[in-house]
């Protein structure tokens, strides 16, 4: 760790720091964001993003070392943490915390994408579902019945590992095409209730065309159950990379995702833990940022209160 | 619901399936790689393939296939010949018995912790508590599982690191030792999935604890006087109970099929790791049949949830003739 990487460090933490200070200070003047906010563990997960995703966009200035470099193969294999190596080095002695960092980027673009996919194409689903009802709905939904039988991890593992070495692309289009069954159904119940509204068929009386009502004025009126299934899609996608990557048919090696980077740390796990320990701990705090902030979102956009 | 919904059911549940074995079939037979290893002679391959009808087109051995398990029979398996029942089989009672114990923690710790902390709302013990379900749910279990093993397997010598039994004496014989060794293995691969499993079914209880706390016969019954405790038991928890029974059906199935990793780190021989290494060694009949009993647990899982669902809930009995879609 050089003096350059630690400001860089510390930039970053301030900066997520500073970040939820302000939204909470916003906060004060808007009553769905003081619910947001209601709970600690929200500012907490909305603090850990932050960081990560800053420490996932500035990689090469906070990581020291290249992530897939062996740095010394003879003397620094298994080093355990120190100022030098912040997370210690892993059994090819590369540096952890470089490549915490740089699978970052992976770890947590595999998450937005797929998620991004997999609840784009539930919404879709799900409104078309939900709003022309009849054979169309019959169909996709039967679809989804069936999506929805078969364990995703199974569908996953049959994808994954027949087409042996599945490119990036191709690894985030398998995952997000296999993760949108549960957010259909969800969104076509909301639509359902929604499309019987007033405000709806006054739109549809005044001639809007289906396109204009379905996306302008029913799905923003569902937008907080998409909301919070988008922020649990994020962390499920991560943890399927992580699976499928720990059992080696993931992410290929020797890029580093947090998931192969358990499977290289269980190689050593006796020896040394913090290869093992640091990578899971990334994935477990984003995973619970993800939850914490949906959290939030149900309590800001749902106003039933907590009884007290 | 009547003997006519029922019958419904079970005729999409079926539908579901064959549709599950059906894309399950295109896969494996769309997918890049044969069974066969490449190392080996071509001349014994094709006598394999033609042994196992692997030469015939394939919609021939998709209707070979479905003739087949018509007739009850799920084919054998490429690696070693012997039938998928009986390979399936002889994983089932190991599945049971890590389900079963995982099960079991995940629901009474799970409702436990989830009664406890709706009692206690936005109090001391309810945040901290809510704080640790929250971290726990989001662990990845098979990450959970490598620290397990590192504490308890390997620094503290608690609990073995892999298998199912003692590998050397109860092969031989079977004695109350070995049912105590067998239980023994259980702990960690049960601990890890029941733990996670529980923080999960504690955060869905308290929230559907609460959910009720604020409808008016939870009021009405305070306002008339009926002990703290009894509103709590009788009128809060046995309505909140009836979304768990939908959770309870989600969950059945994930244990049993979604354990692949869990099965996979401790070597323990269940249907997951069968199912793993049936699909990396591309054994076509042992995949299809994992498949298929994974969907029929599934569908069967939801089945038995709508109908103890209809069964607890009476508001559901009603409206007999529309589809049963539980709104939890």
């Amino acid at each position: 760790m050089t003096f350059a990487t630690w400001l860089a460090l510390f930039v970053a933490l301030v900066v997520a720091a500073e970040a939820v200070r302000a939204l909470r200070h916003r906060g004060l003047r808007s009553e769905s964001w003081r619910r947001f906010f209601r709970q600690r563990t929200t500012s907490w997960g909305v603090g850990i993003l932050t960081f990560l995703v800053i420490v996932a966009l500035a990689a090469p200035l906070i990581a020291p070392f290249d992530p897939d470099r062996q740095l010394d193969i003879l003397h620094l294999t298994n080093h355990s943490p120190s100022w030098t190596f912040l997370l210690g080095t892993d059994f090819l002695s590369r540096d952890i915390w470089s490549r915490v960092a740089y699978g970052a980027r992976v770890s947590l673009g595999i998450g937005a994408l797929g998620a991004l996919m997999a609840v784009s194409l539930g919404t879709l689903v799900g409104a078309l579902a939900g709003y022309y009802q009849r054979w169309i709905d019959a169909v996709l939904m039967r679809g989804v019945d069936v999506g929805l039988a078969l364990p995703r991890i199974f569908i996953l593992l049959m994808a994954v590992a027949l087409w042996d070495g599945l490119p990036f692309p191709a690894l985030v289009i398998t995952i997000g095409l296999t993760s949108w069954f549960g957010t259909s159904r969800l969104v076509r119940a909301e639509v359902l209730s929604l499309r019987q509204r007033d405000f709806v068929v006054a739109a549809r009386a005044l001639g809007a065309d289906t396109g204009r009502v379905i996306f302008r004025h029913v799905l923003p009126n569902a937008a907080a159950p998409i909301i919070v299934s988008a922020a649990l899609s994020v962390g499920n996608v991560l943890l399927l990379e992580a699976s499928l990557s720990f059992l080696g048919i993931g992410i290929k090696p020797p890029g580093a995702s947090w998931g192969n980077m358990i499977a290289d740390g269980a190689l050593s796990i006796y020896t040394a833990p913090w290869s093992t320990v640091f990578p899971g701990l990334a994935i477990s705090l984003v995973v619970m940022s993800l939850n914490a902030v949906a959290d939030g979102v149900r309590d800001a956009l749902d106003p039933r209160e907590e009884p007290a | 619901m009547g003997a006519a919904w029922l019958l419904r059911r079970l005729v999409a549940s079926i539908a579901i399936i064959f549709a599950v074995v059906t894309f399950v079939f295109i896969l494996i037979h769309v997918a890049p790689g044969r069974p066969c290893p490449e190392n080996l002679d071509p001349a014994v391959c094709n006598e394999l393939n033609r042994q196992f009808g692997l030469d015939r087109s394939i919609p021939e051995q998709y209707w070979r296939y479905l003739v087949a398990l018509a007739h009850g029979n799920l084919g054998y398996s490429f690696a070693d010949g012997r039938p998928v029942r009986a390979v399936i089989a002889g994983t089932i009672p190991f599945t049971f018995q890590l389900a079963g114990a995982a099960l079991l923690l995940d629901f009474l710790l799970g409702l436990g912790l989830g009664i406890s902390q709706a009692v206690r709302v936005n109090r001391l013990p309810d945040v901290v508590l809510g704080n640790v379900t929250l971290f726990i749910y989001s662990l990845p279990t098979f990450w959970l599982a490598l620290l397990l093993l590192l504490v308890f397997g390997e620094k503290l010598r608690w609990f073995p690191v892999g298998g199912a039994s003692d590998p050397v004496l109860c092969s031989v014989v079977n004695s109350l030792y070995c049912v105590g060794d067998r239980l023994w293995h259980t702990v960690l691969p049960a601990f890890t999935l029941g733990l996670v499993g529980a923080a999960g079914t504690a955060r869905f209880q308290r929230a559907a604890m609460l959910e009720v706390a604020t409808q008016d016969y939870v009021r009405t019954a305070r306002a008339k006087g009926v002990p703290e405790r009894r509103v709590v038991l009788r009128h809060q928890l046995r309505n909140a109970l009836l979304s768990f029974i939908t959770r309870f059906g989600l969950a059945f199935p994930f244990l049993l099929t979604g354990a692949v990793l869990i099965e996979w780190i401790f070597a323990w021989p269940g249907m997951g790791r069968l199912a793993f290494n049936a699909i990396l060694s591309r054994d076509y009949p042992l995949v299809t049949a994992t498949a298929l009993i994974a969907s029929t647990v599934v569908v069967a899982g939801n089945l038995l949830a709508d109908i103890l669902l209809g069964i607890a809930d009476p508001r559901l009995r009603v409206r007999a003739d529309t589809d049963l879609v539980p709104t939890a």
